[in-house]
């Protein structure tokens, strides 16, 4: 009887200890913290993630702070924006195609030459690359604390199939469960 | 010549560089049946070794790789 008790007790204390590894149990996938806004960096960040698509990974790319006007509509205004905000607003980027060289920028220069570089030798552009990431999936998650401090507003943003505002804890929710982590 | 490998759909990827051949060679992988075989044409060197890595991830197989001239010829049997 004594026996039998001692059994159960370890049968609930192992099944506890199952319920741990599920939570534990890594995915196929790859979380992305996409913090910089320039265009070297921003498509290897996307070319990283519709590459992992294609090997079969479920891809999430979390934009904070300089990667958030990566993903600026250069359409599309925000409204009842403060001082503050409307002079970020002007400092930094409309959008992808505005992007600058992190390197050799030379005052837009190097940053025209690459775009004609790249269009000629055929490689996407970071707009197509984000139009390939909404088709294939890749999920964006955006750090809502950043849009506030630098006083972007929602409405100012493309139009990206599932685009989510979120802070840290989703990131890492998703890292934790990720087989690959990177920052850029 | 191909041996006896006979392919049942050819995507031509020739041109495109990175990540474009493996997006869409992993799209055109589903676009046949397991068991059959995709014949894909790129000509960005890098396949070479993008190919086999893409191929051993995703649980496909290539079974023959050639080269012609700037072809680099792939045949990839669907396997899941």
């Amino acid at each position: 009887m004594e026996n039998i008790q001692e059994m159960e007790k370890q049968i609930a204390a192992l099944k506890a200890q199952m319920d741990g590894f599920d939570a534990k149990v890594t995915e196929n996938k790859l979380s992305m913290i996409v913090f910089s806004g320039d265009l070297d960096k921003a498509l290897a960040a996307f070319i990283i993630g519709t590459g992992a698509v294609a090997m079969g990974m479920e891809v999430v790319m979390f934009f904070t702070f300089w990667g958030i006007p990566i993903l600026r509509a250069p359409d599309k205004e925000g409204k009842g924006k403060d001082m503050m905000s409307k002079m970020f607003g002007w400092m930094l980027p409309k959008g992808a195609s505005k992007l600058k060289l992190s390197k050799m920028n030379m005052g837009g220069v190097g940053t025209a030459m690459m775009q004609s570089l790249m269009k000629k030798k055929n490689v996407a552009s970071l707009e197509q690359m984000i139009e390939l990431a909404a088709e294939l999936e890749v999920k964006i998650y955006v750090c809502e604390m950043s849009m506030g401090l630098m006083g972007f507003t929602r409405e100012e943003m493309i139009d990206y199939p599932g685009l989510t505002y979120c802070g840290v804890a989703k990131f890492l929710e998703e890292a934790m469960n990720s087989k690959v982590q990177l920052f850029l | 010549m191909s041996d006896s490998i006979k392919e049942d759909k050819t995507i031509d990827l020739k041109g495109l560089p990175c990540p474009m051949p493996v997006v869409k060679v992993n799209k055109g992988i589903k676009q046949v049946d397991v068991g059959q075989v995709l014949k894909a044409i790129a000509s960005d060197p890098g396949a070479l070794t993008d190919f086999p890595a893409w191929a051993k991830t995703s649980g496909n197989e290539i079974l023959k790789t050639d080269q012609e001239g700037d072809d680099i010829i792939f045949y990839i049997k669907r396997l899941k």
